[in-house]
């Protein structure tokens, strides 16, 4: 179980959270000006590296709230986390 | 009397017409149909670890074909088929057992889906019936109908044909065939990265040097994201924990596969006896080949409220894979933007029971440089067109 | 009688157990093997493959031979006898290889602890309590768990007389003083079984007193720890030799140790053979403890000089370069004698053998560091030649060892690390302020191994063997019955990796997890491939530690507990009532309500004639309630639904759908806009948690700039649809000053008012087509407000629907259910709400139904279905196709998604999806459900009342 550090609420087990994905992957300003292949990649492709990765989990039983995690998902060290929109420790290898 | 050996020990040669990346199932198998139907013999498999060491050596074993929609029929039947003649094929015990799936329904919306995909299988050429909860118990009489469970048994979906085989015996039956008919199998060797020439590839670096390829076959599972980040090709996947465990050996208990996609369990019992059961994948992204501890507790409080009579054995292994997961919760099949490049990949939980049909089918296309007819509704194009194959919205479980 | 007690049974502690029957005399407390080989039985159990006599091997959860199931309370399918405490009426039976699992038996409970600490310390011998000590005096928080029922069980007996003196006078105080430590938590009987992400640990704590009471049998701790040390100590290897499985050879450490902790001799007569001091220690003890040691051998040339001369002392000769090559067996196959021969240095027989008459065979082939939890996650070893076995190398985030588990076998050594390594941890933990930051360990050398002063160093030694022997018989996992024949036989079909190699042959497969089997197959392999220990590496090791009963992994999380049911303020009355529920996400829902004789299809006709010709009424409270609040609440609702919300007017009510990114119908339902700030939007019953998540998302992590609050209030409402052209009649009783005509209270507008004087929010909604009133109530007054319904409704037959008749009416409508309709490949478009479907906005996923695909226009779309025999209710589910199906594969066209027999239309009717199903009304296809092919007339999806005349009444 996997202690996901919650910006609002600290360090709280993963089974309270849900999972979000890569983070900042920004609904496109305008849809309509992307054609099928890149409205395609927004809907679809997501960054899955073997390594850090800055994702998104929403707090669910806790204060409801999206937070961003740079977690390695080799080892699954967490860097740690932040409001959604805050920036984020970077990490790298 | 000493055997023979499986497969020679072999060091990479410099070149190989195909080299297959990945000596999971899949990746043996594209390499022996590869050699047997078309021909092409200087074939190399390459592999970081041991040979079928990755989701082959960790997955539950189930071998089935009833999928609701038309492309997934297709494919997995295609498979079943294949599977049905492995033994006699590769001349090897592979403990192919079709003792039946039974997929369980729990709630009136499960009933009404699971009809849905009996009906559907039926008219698709695929063996299905529809089990009341007095039908299922007599298959499983182990199993607890009684109308005061949490979720209820409402039926099931029972395909007899559907079973389990061993995937040992069946990577190494490949893996020997394969060998046979001239194919490298090249262990400890990880491919780091791709050869080019513009937008076709033409090899592979490895840990051992380069080595040119004529064609190359990806079948790197939870692993293909990483790969293709080298050529910035970018795919819908996800890799994802999966876990499974088994139970000390027991008498038999059960003779048949029991899934649930509802309460998340299922279940079978293998030749030596043990219990082996699985459930769906954690939910974060994660190469750690280990989930969370949570997921087995909540599998097992989904197992013995159906299966009473395993609270007395014991969990004695739990371990678990890398699963790349596409959107649809279907495969990638097919080419890719690079020339010489070929996909095999998303297959989330479901690609041991395709392993003989994805081997044949990808063999096919790579041969001749166009998706086999069973692999064309699988290219990445649907995800650009929308047409997806959209296994678990359809309730259809993936496992 | 070869066993026998050195130490009788003290007065007060006798106790009775029976084995296959037999009743034997048993010291409480001790473990059953103790018992077992007091009285002695030799033979145990068979083999699992092989019918060969098996007895006891070893000390603990090392154990592979003697597996016994427990018909006592509390029943145990399996364990290791060496683990099994006795107590009086303990009943217990071999088990030869398969348990049996006990259909009908209940299962001892288990329940489930959490806890956390700053310093978790596994493991309770020297290395433990010191490190559990000086981590406590840092000021941590402190759990120390060990497997035995006592602390400082694991340093006896294996050391000579004057250390073992010296660690017990070391300890005993110590062990005392635990229980002083205000902020250490000591854990007895619990086994550390994994080690997981961030600090988890989980430990099985065993309980079986508590069986008697009632209580938990077992307890799954889940133990966060900020560090953790492992102290786990060792476990001793065997040596591989022909006939090493007959009940007589034992690990030595266990022969010593059955002695000095147990009073336990498990032979007379014994022959010790051994590749290290240690062995020749053991042999000092046995002899100590009353054994009569028939001969010693050592492979090595040079044996430490120490323990030759305490033998010496004591008469006894040690055989040096010199091992056991085969074992003879007597009566039932238990070691009778040993053949002792000179052996060179890959243990191959030089000379001839010596054959020794004996009832127990002592055998240490070394020791190999318990370092499997630290591999569970990601911890990593290294061979060590000095001294002959793996240790850890590289230890994940936290988690430090100390002790034998280290290679620290020197008992003085050993706590001084504990104690150095105990203390650091607990400073790390004290300093941060979770496990999360996965700081690397500091090297502060407590890895680093620390060889016993004055002692020779091990050989590595794996397998004896001479000219003749039978490497059938060779056992290297005496549990998995696997062979160096079968090692052989692995290599011969060229596996060359050692996970291979464990898969060809089963090694290391068995519940033991293969401790005594594990390194000695690496050392086989690497002497048959010419390999060094490192290249051939040891199998993955894969939690649990030890085995956990399925019980006490599912814990208390069975039947009601496994998903709580959510039920409504009326949900009693329904049970009154005689109602059959259905599980709708977590809600227990009626889905009709049966009169005496009347089955589901009676029922449904009564219920839905009631609502069209009369009243019903519906419970409605599970239908999802969120309230969309704020400046910003309709642009918002704009971008979610597909249909416009900002227009709508206060005190109005719409219907909206909205769909996922890729323009699949996600969920529907009607919004009610309160004022200009606040909306209150319905969702489908199993669908609440979703679309509010859903709103979360979007409006967080999207549109963080829209002043917009979103609360789930679907428990805070009861809900009762009154249905049916009687239904004003019905609230003119309830709520006679209010204007509830057609005029006064328009369809599609909500009221807030008082029903009974209880605050009530009126909707004029209508999901059968009948006039309707949404009456929601406070929860708390739901019960009260649905039986005066009841009550009010009596003089016009008022009668209760549940989902089913629900699902008819408003399928006669043409109306879908998120679920039957949809399957999350399906737009609104293609069930006919491309009305809803926004030309002037945008809205999350319409872009997407502008692709290729999503724009076809022979997409499968909602049409009627009318079976041609009105009597026939075609199967939800079946599978439509254009042809009676002749041979397969049939090209299938669509499905039906729900299915009823009419009161209204007095015949069958159902939706489906058809491809280009609009276009085809009028044409004939076929419903295929299982050997039945049923033709149906395709027809529009409204059925009854198209004009919409009767929602007013």
């Amino acid at each position: 179980m996997l202690l996901i550090p919650c910006p609002w609420c600290g360090p709280r087990d993963e089974a309270e959270f849900r999972y979000g994905g890569q983070a900042r992957v920004a609904y496109p300003e305008d849809p309509w000006a992307l054609d099928d292949t890149a409205w395609a990649e927004y809907l679809f492709v997501r960054d899955n590296p073997e390594g850090w990765f800055a994702e998104r989990w929403f707090h669910t039983a806790g204060c409801r709230r999206w937070c961003d995690v740079m977690r390695d998902t080799a080892t699954n060290r967490v860097a740690g986390s932040a409001p959604t929109g805050a920036s984020l420790t970077e990490v790298t290898k | 009397m000493t055997p023979e050996p499986l497969w020679k020990t072999r060091e990479p040669a410099a070149s190989y017409d195909a080299v297959v990346v990945g000596a999971g199932g899949h990746g043996l198998a594209t390499a022996y149909y590869l050699a047997r139907d078309h021909g092409i013999t200087n074939v190399a498999v390459l592999e970081r670890g041991w040979l079928a060491g990755g989701n082959m050596a960790r997955n539950t074993q189930i071998v089935r074909s009833n999928y609701l929609w038309d492309a997934s029929a297709g494919l997995y039947e295609h498979a079943l088929r294949l599977w049905e003649g492995l033994e006699n094929e590769l001349d090897r015990e592979l403990e192919f057992s079709q003792r039946g799936v039974l997929n369980l329904a729990h709630t009136t919306h499960d009933v009404r889906e699971s009809v849905r995909r009996v009906n559907a299988n039926r008219l698709n050429g695929i063996d299905a019936e529809w089990l009341d909860p007095e039908e299922v118990k007599k298959l499983v009489p182990i199993i607890n109908i009684s109308p005061e469970l949490r979720y209820p048994v409402m039926g099931a979906t029972y395909q007899p044909r559907a079973g389990i085989a061993d995937h040992d015996q069946v990577a190494w039956g490949y893996a020997a065939a394969a060998d046979r008919l001239g194919v490298h199998l090249i262990e400890g060797c990880e491919v780091t990265g791709f050869q080019r020439s513009g937008d076709r590839i033409t090899g592979v670096h490895t840990s051992r040097g380069p080595i040119a390829a004529g064609r190359v076959a990806l079948c790197a599972a939870g692993h293909t994201s990483v790969l293709l980040d080298t050529l910035g090709l970018r795919l819908p996947l996800q890799s994802h924990p999966l876990q499974a465990l088994v139970t000390q050996l027991v008498e038999p208990v059960i003779d048949t596969v029991v899934m649930s996609n509802t309460v998340h369990v299922y279940v079978s019992q293998v030749a030596k006896g043990e219990l082996v059961m699985g459930a769906g994948i954690d939910a974060y992204n994660g190469y750690g080949r280990r989930g969370s501890f949570r997921t087995i507790e909540r599998e097992m409080e989904a197992a013995l409220a159906l299966y009473p009579v395993f609270a007395h054995s014991h969990l004695l292994r739990s371990w678990g894979g890398i699963v790349d997961v596409s959107p649809d919760a279907s495969p990638i099949i097919g080419r890719t933007p690079f020339e010489g490049l070929y996909v095999n990949c998303g297959w989330g939980t479901g690609g041991y029971k395709a392993t003989p049909g994805a081997g044949h089918v990808l063999a096919d296309t790579v041969a001749n440089d166009r998706p086999h007819p069973l692999a064309e509704p699988y290219a990445l194009e649907r995800f650009t067109s929308g047409a997806l194959i959209d296994e678990h919205g359809a309730a259809a479980v993936a496992h | 009688m070869t066993g026998f007690r050195s130490v009788p049974v003290p007065a007060g502690s006798e106790a009775t157990v029976s084995f296959n029957g037999r009743e034997l005399a048993a010291r409480a407390g001790e473990p059953l093997a103790a018992t077992l080989l007091a009285n002695g039985v030799r033979t145990v159990a068979s083999g699992v493959y092989t019918d060969r006599p098996r007895g006891i091997v070893g000390l603990g959860t090392e154990e592979p031979c003697g597996y016994v199931r427990v018909d006592s309370p509390p029943i145990e399918s399996m364990a290791q006898a060496t683990r099994v405490e006795t107590h009086d009426g303990l009943c217990a039976r071999s088990l030869n290889g398969y348990a049996r699992l006990p259909e009908g038996e209940e299962a001892p409970r288990g329940d489930r602890v959490w806890a956390h600490c700053d310093v978790l310390v596994v493991g309770a011998g020297p290395a433990g309590i010191a490190a559990a000590t000086a981590a406590a005096r840092a000021g941590a928080r402190v759990i120390l768990a060990c497997d035995a029922p006592q602390p400082g069980g694991g340093l006896a007996g294996e050391w000579d007389a004057a250390e073992g003196t010296a660690a017990r006078e070391w300890q005993e105080p110590r062990i005392a003083a635990l229980r002083d430590e205000p902020e250490l938590r000591l854990l007895t009987r619990t086994t550390v079984t994994g080690l997981y992400d961030h600090g988890e640990v989980v430990a099985l704590e065993r309980r079986p007193h508590a069986a008697a009471s009632g209580g938990a049998v077992h307890r799954l701790w889940h133990i966060r720890a900020g560090r953790t040390v492992l102290a786990t100590g060792s476990c001793e290897r065997p040596i591989v030799f022909e006939g090493n499985d007959r009940p007589g050879v034992m690990l030595a450490g266990a022969a010593v140790g059955y002695a000095r902790r147990h009073g336990v001799l498990a032979g007379q007569r014994a022959v010790v053979f051994g590749c290290h001091d240690e062995a020749l220690w053991a042999a000092v003890a046995l002899h100590e403890a009353g054994a009569t040691i028939v001969a010693v051998a050592d492979a090595r040339p040079a044996p430490g000089p120490a323990p030759v001369a305490a033998l010496y002392e004591r008469g006894i000769g040690v055989l040096t370069a010199s091992g056991v090559t085969r074992t003879t067996g007597g009566s039932g196959g238990v070691l009778s004698a040993a053949t002792v021969a000179p052996i060179d240095s890959d243990g191959n027989a030089t000379g001839e053998g010596r054959s020794f008459p004996c009832d127990l065979l002592a055998v240490s082939g070394g020791h190999d560091p318990a370092t499997a939890l630290a591999a569970h996650s990601g911890g990593r070893k290294r061979w060590s030649p000095e001294h002959a076995a793996f240790l850890p190398d590289q230890t994940p985030p936290g988690v430090r060892l100390a002790g034998a588990a280290a290679g620290t076998r020197n008992p003085a050594a050993a706590r001084d690390q504990g104690e150095r390594v105990g203390h650091a941890a607990a400073v790390e933990a004290l300093a941060h302020e979770s496990a999360t930051d996965g700081a690397e360990v500091a090297d502060d050398g407590a890895a680093a191994p620390v060889v016993g002063s004055g002692h020779t160093p091990p050989m590595a030694l794996w397998t004896v063997a001479d000219a003749r022997t039978d490497e059938r018989r060779a056992f290297v996992d005496l549990h998995r019955d696997a062979t160096l024949a079968d090692i052989r036989d692995a290599i011969g079909a060229g596996m060359t990796s050692i996970e291979h190699i464990k898969r060809y042959t089963t090694i290391g497969t068995g519940p033991d997890q293969g401790r005594t089997s594990g390194v000695p197959a690496t050392g086989i392999v690497a002497g048959l491939l010419d390999r060094t220990m490192d290249e051939v590496g040891g199998t993955g090791s894969r939690p649990p530690w030890v085995p956990i009963p399925l019980t006490a992994v599912a814990g208390r999380e069975l039947g009601e507990l496994f998903d709580p049911a959510r039920r409504t303020p009326m949900h009693d009355w329904h049970v009154a009532q005689g109602a059959v529920f259905e599980d709708v996400g977590q809600w227990k829902r009626p889905r009709y309500f049966p009169r005496e004789g009347e089955d589901m299809r009676a029922a449904l006709q009564r219920e839905c004639r009631a609502a069209r010709e009369s009243v019903g009424a519906l419970d409605a409270s599970t239908l999802g309630k969120i309230m969309v609040e704020g400046r910003d609440a309709g642009t918002f609702l704009d971008r979610i639904y597909a249909n416009n919300f900002s227009t709508l007017r206060p005190g109005r009510c719409r219907y909206g759908v909205m769909c996922t990114a890729d323009g699949m119908v996600l969920d529907d339902g009607v919004a009610v806009r309160l004022s200009d700030t606040q909306y209150m939007c319905t969702t489908t019953s199993g669908n609440a948690d979703t679309v509010r998540a859903w709103l979360e998302e979007w409006a967080q992590t999207e549109w963080p700039e829209l002043c917009v609050h979103i609360t789930d209030v679907t428990d805070h409402w009861a809900t009762i649809s009154v249905v049916g052209p009687r239904s004003r009649d019905v609230m003119a009783r309830l709520a006679p000053r209010e204007d509830l005509s057609a005029e006064g209270f328009a369809f599609m507008t909500y009221r807030d008012t008082t029903v009974l004087g209880v605050p009530a929010r009126i909707l004029r909604v209508s999901f059968t087509g009948e006039l309707t009133f949404e009456v929601n109530v406070p929860a708390w007054y739901g019960r009260a407000i649905w039986e005066a319904v009841m009550a009010a409704g009596h003089p016009y037959g008022i009668t209760p629907y549940g989902t089913e008749g629900m699902h008819l009416l408003r399928a006669e409508k043409g109306f879908i259910v998120v679920g039957h309709e949809t399957d999350g490949t399906v737009t609104p478009v293609d069930v006919g709400l491309g009305w809803a479907v926004s030309k002037r906005k945008d809205f999350v996923g319409k872009r997407s139904l502008w692709r290729p695909d999503t724009a076809r226009e022979d997409r499968q779309q909602l049409v009627g279905l009318m079976p041609e025999d009105g009597d026939h209710v075609v199967a939800e589910g079946a599978q439509l196709v254009a042809e009676r199906p002749g041979s397969v594969p049939v090209s299938m066209q669509g499905h039906v998604t729900s299915s009823y027999l009419s009161p209204a239309l007095g015949r069958s009717f159902a939706l489906g999806l058809l491809s280009q199903g609009r276009e085809r009304h009028g044409d004939r296809v076929y419903a295929v459900h299982l050997d039945e092919a049923v033709p149906v007339t395709v027809t529009d999806p409204v059925f009854y009342d198209k004009e919409g005349s009767r929602r007013d009444g």
